[in-house]
């Protein structure tokens, strides 16, 4: 699918701007990557993992998806990295690992 | 007004109305009170998400990424209350011209500079004249987007850039202005006070009442800023914790005028407690200014005392 | 058949309104345009039309729920003057740069301070700047012409911009005027029925508004806002056109009176170009001289090429400005109409009079003094000033009694 900055990007002329800066669909930040910000990564262990969901609360950035009720593996392409899913994780099932 | 048990599982297996992508710093609390309040929309229900100037807006639609699922529309600093209420107002005229057949439910954010200082006019307007709106505050404490400045929501004696600790100086002289409270005196149907606590069921489901309650609400949810705070990032749950704890956030709603407290700690814990993991109160633990976190202990029990008598 | 009526400019506009039945209108009284909002109040009071009010805490919060209301897909508008306008300078801005087709009726009106009730055009001159379009008057059948055409030059694809319709304070806004009013169905019909492409409420379409634009933005969506004014001109005319198709009176970016054969001409916005106009028959009456006025119409966008063409001919220029710009050196219309003039390469004498601020008269006595200077200006070749005033008491003019 292609990206909104495939449309519209810092080197659009004039012309390509939209109307009064509009934008006219939802959820474009999407194609933004704010997952190279990271400078620790949170690493998703599913076999300590007991699907309490406590994490998806508390993520800054909408990056643990939930399918079907249980979470899956993180959103790398958006997550920052700050942590906070580790340190309310019961069950041991996120640590943090240095880096990207 | 309906309302359905909370099931925690159920309500975070909803999808998601904030989409990542934004510029928010790692860790924000504000987004976290986005994303919960957003949740306690009916799925099928359409919204209009307005907000006010603030780090908010300039990281959740800078220009072409919108990290809305939903419409949304930024107006200016101060006037989040008046450009909700145009909205919703033409909402009321085009549905009942027959133009609109969907449900929509209309959300404003404002960070505390926004809605306690300079957008206090336009909020005030909105919530007297009953729109059926909700004007959410993410509460932080100062103004962060333009790199934490006192505003009336900053607590007595926060060091911020307008308000430094220095040598003769011990931060912010006053105290907090009660803004839940003044909203509640305006007379509008639901007022809530709440911040995160570990299955979000507070805060949901205060979303939930201020959206579905008919006619104007306001939510107050404090929204711990990492940055501004002096805090690690990953401890946000631990801060909410100690806040509740100390009385030093209390967590009410008013419902038509009617004051019920949400949560009493079993323990009251001392405000050092809160007021120690965060850079912003560091000095106040230097010898010289230990008769500081007596007075500001006085201050929450006062404050606490006379919150309890209105919800008695 | 027209309707005949005697109306102030305030009750036209008023009436307008409720001819075009808009969807929101916030308002915020102020003195001179309080009574607009009160009639409109009184038409849903009395359920003659649907629009909805917003009574507004302030004309900051008039204009940033109108601009809510229009990006929602509402047609809105909103009233003002004066201090009310200034104090939604912001929200002007935004509007604009938005691309909201929202109409202002403007009761011209003094800036403060001094607080000063009265006629002048420093509310809307200083928001010349601002991205709207603005449409000026004479009369109050002006005022009512202007507010009907304005939905459909604010609203045509090519423009998308928000329009301001200027009257007078007290001297149109409240004087009583015989006037001629467009049956409803005709204005109705002209008006038509408002169908926005993208709005916030669009069941099909998610819509965001209002970003934060980094440089590499900035620049090229002001650009883009420009080719709206520009493409406004056409779309003004247009409307102008199909307005005298329905009506017979015809409007344009200015109307020139009797500059067929001027030699001494007069650039002026607003009521007192009927004073002037008063004067200058009375001068051709008596001595034959060939004097004329240009009348603005429309300042933005400026159609500055034609006002140079219309003055091409004439030996000496009046430009009146009604508010002041604190250049030292001149008014707003003095400075544009002197850059087209120069631009056109006009060899005329050109003077530059500050006149009527703060609701302060003008005559027929003095427009004859205008030209007056005019023909001996033409005649020595030596301009009376770059900047004079009519009107002000000094101790010069004194000392000279």
């Amino acid at each position: 699918m292609e990206k909104i900055q495939d449309r519209i990007n810092e080197q659009s002329p004039w012309q390509h701007i939209t109307e009064g800066n509009k934008i006219f669909e939802a959820a474009t930040s999407k194609d933004f990557c704010t997952g190279e910000w990271r400078t620790s990564t949170p690493v998703f262990e599913s076999e300590k993992c007991k699907q309490c969901l406590l994490c998806i609360a508390v993520c800054p950035d909408s990056s643990i998806p939930v399918s079907a009720g249980k979470r899956t593996d993180f959103d790398y392409d958006h997550c920052k990295g700050c942590g906070i899913c580790a340190k309310v994780c019961p069950f041991g099932a996120i640590s943090m690992r240095e880096g990207k | 007004m309906e309302q359905t048990a909370y099931n925690f599982k159920e309500v975070m297996s909803k999808p998601e109305r904030l989409a990542p992508g934004h510029r928010m710093c790692a860790g924000c609390g504000g987004t976290i009170t986005v994303r919960n309040v957003l949740r306690a929309l009916k799925e099928e229900d359409k919204a209009v998400i307005g907000n006010a100037t603030g780090c908010l807006e300039v990281s959740s639609f800078m220009y072409p990424y919108t990290a809305y699922e939903d419409s949304y529309i930024h107006n200016a600093f101060e006037n989040a209350g008046a450009t909700l209420s145009g909205v919703e107002t033409a909402y009321n005229v085009l549905k009942k011209k027959g133009k609109i057949k969907d449900t929509y439910k209309f959300i404003t954010f404002g960070g505390d500079g926004g809605t306690y200082d300079i957008g206090f006019q336009s909020l005030s307007g909105a919530m007297e004249r009953g729109h059926d709106l909700v004007y959410v505050c993410y509460d932080n404490g100062a103004y962060m987007n333009t790199g934490t400045q006192r505003s009336s929501a900053t607590p007595q004696y926060a060091d911020t850039t307008t308000t430094p600790a220095g040598t003769v100086s011990a931060g912010k002289v006053q105290v907090r202005k009660d803004l839940a409270a003044i909203i509640a005196e305006h007379h509008v149907p639901y007022v809530g006070q709440t911040t995160f606590t570990s299955n979000f069921k507070d805060l949901y489901t205060k979303a939930q009442k201020a959206i579905y309650t008919p006619g104007a609400a306001f939510l107050n949810v404090m929204s711990p800023c990492p940055r501004g705070w002096g805090y690690e990032p990953s401890e946000i749950m631990t801060i909410c914790k100690l806040a509740t704890d100390t009385c030093y956030w209390p967590m009410f709603e008013v419902i038509d005028g009617k004051w019920i407290l949400s949560y009493e700690p079993k323990k009251k814990l001392p405000i050092e407690d809160f007021l120690k993991p965060q850079r912003r109160f560091k000095h106040l633990f230097k010898k010289e200014n230990e008769e500081l976190i007596g007075k500001f202990q006085e201050e929450v029990d006062k404050l606490w005392e006379e919150l309890k008598n209105r919800c008695n | 058949m027209a309707i005949r009526e005697r109306l102030s400019g305030n009750e036209a506009v008023a009436y307008a309104i409720k001819q075009i039945n808009p969807d929101v209108m916030p308002a915020f009284p102020i003195t001179p345009s309080t009574e607009i909002p009160q009639y409109v109040a009184t038409y849903i009071a009395n359920g003659e039309i649907d629009t909805e009010f917003i009574h507004v805490e302030s004309e900051h919060s008039a204009m940033s729920a109108t601009i809510g209301a229009s990006a929602a897909g509402a047609r809105a508008l909103t009233a003002t003057s004066s201090c009310g306008m200034a104090l939604m300078w912001e929200e002007l801005y935004v509007a604009a740069s938005d691309r909201l087709p929202i109409v202002l009726a403007l009761v011209n009106r003094a800036l403060s301070g001094p607080i000063n009730i009265n006629a002048d055009h420093s509310d809307s001159m200083g928001a010349r700047d601002s991205g709207w379009i603005q449409i000026y008057a004479e009369s109050n059948q002006e005022v009512y012409d202007n507010f009907i055409q304005a939905f459909p030059i604010a609203e045509n694809a090519n423009v998308h911009l928000p329009v301001m319709v200027c009257q007078d304070g007290f001297i149109t806004s409240h004087g009583v005027e015989n006037i001629l009013l467009v049956e409803d169905e005709k204005v109705k019909a002209f008006v038509g029925e408002y169908e926005p492409e993208h709005y916030l409420l669009n069941p099909n379409e998610k819509m965001a508004v209002g970003p934060y634009a980094v440089s590499n933005y900035y620049m090229e969506t002001k650009r883009a806002q420009r080719e709206a004014m520009i493409a406004a001109k056409q779309v003004i005319l247009d409307v102008a056109k199909k307005f005298e198709e329905m009506t017979g009176r015809k409007y344009a970016f200015f109307e020139e009176y009797r500059m067929e054969d001027a030699e001494y001409a007069v650039v002026i916005i607003g009521s007192a170009a009927g004073t002037c106009k008063a004067a200058i028959e009375h001068i051709r009456n008596t001595t034959g001289k060939k004097v004329g006025l240009v009348k603005i119409r429309v300042f933005r966008p400026f159609p500055e090429e034609e006002i140079a063409k219309a003055l091409s001919k004439v030996k000496a220029i009046a430009i009146m400005d009604r508010s002041e710009m604190f250049s030292a050196t001149g008014g707003p219309l003095g400075a544009e109409v002197r850059a087209a003039l120069y631009q056109a390469k006009c060899n005329a004498e050109v003077v530059n009079y500050l006149y009527g601020l703060g609701g302060r008269d003008i005559t027929t006595d003095d427009f004859e003094t205008v030209y007056a200077n005019l023909e001996k200006m033409a005649q020595t070749h030596e301009p009376i000033g770059m900047y004079e005033y009519i009107g002000l008491r000094t101790e010069q003019a004194k000392e000279a009694e």
